[in-house]
């Protein structure tokens, strides 16, 4: 059984539809990237899958004991995080709230999965460090070992690169392809990227006036495929 | 000096009502600066100054109406406003910090208007200057209101500390919390709450003007000087508490306004506290 699977799903606000009759589905394991132009959907399909957006209709289903609270999400940095004074032990045992129910402590399983979480990525050093004083790079594993310590099952990943220079941003990449292939851990990534996308996802959701859904080779012989490969040939990369 | 703080101890132990309002001033101000970390953090500070008048046009309607308890009546409205600021600030027309503003200076008026057309009091500027800056009738306070207002303190201190973690993740990363399974609404509406407990309680010691100052002074200053969500919360209580006591009593044995003087005692506090901090920050460099 799939771990997400969307059917007949129409998104939009205010009943203005923003993607109509989209159907997919993703399983344990995939490493899927959301592609598509600004105002396609991409956000809005992310926080429908994230529970916090209600569809206008369709469905999604989320399979394998993927219970609410178990999926693990990397938003993007707010304002308020650039000068919050948190430890980075503090910000990833953070993760750990979901479906804790009225418990007000941490336990000790729940420390230990956090120090855990925190190895995976190679922070463990900076458990007590300050997390305003970290480098982008730096912040964004923080940010990304919460959410695996809020999932070890599937993430979700809004636009992980965006302020990050183009080595750090390999580095991350890196990573999430390690922890997607070693640990087995679902991604689900919105993304403007293409580049990176193909080179590192097995799928692709394109969204846009035509949708595409199916792996990265399959993508490559569409249209809307060949074109973005086009452009990002002709020297459009940021 | 010395003689100042001797005389003080002598006033804590011969009167009663000293102790009283020493034990109340500084559960009030301990409740404050916690929920000050939040607020600040989030962006809300101004909630507190909004909601501060608001208490004001709710206590002179109270005082006016005769009504006995006048909490009963300013609790219940500064509950249904911060609950109304809450609200507007994320989906309406008008935006957030125009609400704040707009009831702040509507309720100074209504207040003062009430106070002006329906009070029978002889000495009206003098009453309007005291719900504003505080009064020194927290020195007149009946042993009823101090077990109210200590109840109301702990209970706040305790929702802070069973709560400590939730608010932490609804703080730092709201739509993270959410898509985690935190009701975050919920934990939006229980500090609106609590922060309209802490004004109401807060009125008496340094009056409607002053509140905000208890509330975003000592974390602020803690900011200053720590890195960690824990410390800046406990060194925000830990200041508090020291700058309450100290500024009641400076005022005490001074003879000056109690919340003024607690709001000076804040402001050379904050002062220290960002000369503390450079100095830390430029001995790790």
């Amino acid at each position: 059984m799939a771990q997400i699977e969307c059917r007949n799903l129409t998104l939009g606000y205010e009943n203005v539809p923003v993607v109509s009759d989209l159907s997919f589905s993703v399983e344990k394991g995939n490493y899927l990237c959301i592609v598509g132009e600004n105002g396609a959907g991409k956000s809005t399909l992310m926080k429908a899958i994230l529970g916090l957006h209600k569809p206008i209709s369709g469905q999604i289903t989320r399979g394998d004991g993927l219970e609410k609270g178990s999926i693990g999400y990397l938003p993007q940095q707010t304002d308020i995080q650039k000068d919050f004074p948190a430890s980075v032990g503090e910000i990833v045992l953070s993760g750990c709230q979901g479906g804790r129910g009225f418990r007000p402590f941490y336990t000790k399983l729940q420390k230990a999965r956090a120090r855990m979480c925190m190895e995976w990525l190679n922070i463990g050093g900076l458990s007590r460090s300050c997390y305003r004083n970290l480098s982008g790079g730096q912040q964004q594993r923080v940010l990304l070992a919460r959410a695996l310590a809020a999932s070890g099952e599937l993430l979700v990943m809004d636009e992980p690169f965006t302020g990050l220079d183009p080595l750090v941003t390999q580095e991350i990449y890196d990573l999430i392809r390690h922890i997607n292939k070693l640990h087995e851990v679902t991604i689900i990534m919105v993304t403007h990227d293409m580049e990176g996308a193909i080179k590192n996802a097995d799928h692709i959701l394109h969204l846009g006036d035509s949708i595409f859904f199916g792996s990265v080779e399959e993508y490559l012989e569409t249209e809307e495929g060949k074109a973005f490969a086009s452009t990002e040939k002709g020297g459009d990369r940021r | 000096m010395n003689s100042g703080l001797s005389l003080a101890f002598e006033y804590l132990r011969i009167y009663p009502f000293v102790r009283y309002a020493v034990i109340v001033g500084v559960l009030v101000s301990l409740a404050a600066s916690l929920l000050g970390v939040t607020l600040v953090l989030k962006r809300f500070s101004f909630i507190g100054d909004g909601l501060s008048h608001v208490a004001f046009g709710a206590i002179s309607i109270a005082t006016v109406m005769h009504f006995t308890s006048y909490v009963q009546f300013t609790l219940p409205v500064t509950i249904i406003c911060a609950i109304l600021i809450l609200r507007t600030g994320r989906d309406s027309k008008i935006n957030g910090d125009a609400v704040i503003a707009m009831l702040s200076v509507a309720s100074l008026a209504v207040g003062y208007m009430v106070m002006n057309v329906f009070g029978a009091s002889s000495n009206l500027s003098g009453d309007v200057c005291t719900t504003l800056f505080g009064s020194t009738s927290i020195l007149t306070l009946s042993r009823t209101e101090v077990t109210s207002t200590v109840i109301l303190a702990t209970v706040v201190v305790g929702i802070f500390v069973l709560f400590y973690n939730k608010l932490f993740a609804v703080t730092f990363d709201e739509d993270f919390a959410r898509a985690s399974g935190t009701n975050t609404e919920a934990y939006n509406l229980l500090i609106a709450v609590v922060v309209a407990v802490v004004i109401v309680i807060a009125m008496d010691l340094v009056g409607s003007l002053l509140i905000s100052a208890l509330i975003i002074f000592p974390a602020l200053s803690a900011m200053r000087m720590f890195n960690s969500f824990k410390s800046v919360t406990i060194c925000s209580g830990v200041l508090a508490v020291i700058s309450s006591l100290t500024g009641m009593l400076i005022s005490i044995v001074a003879g000056t306004p109690v919340g003024a003087t607690i709001v000076c005692t804040q402001i050379v506090m904050f002062a220290v506290s960002c000369a503390a901090g450079s100095t830390l920050r430029r001995g790790a460099a």
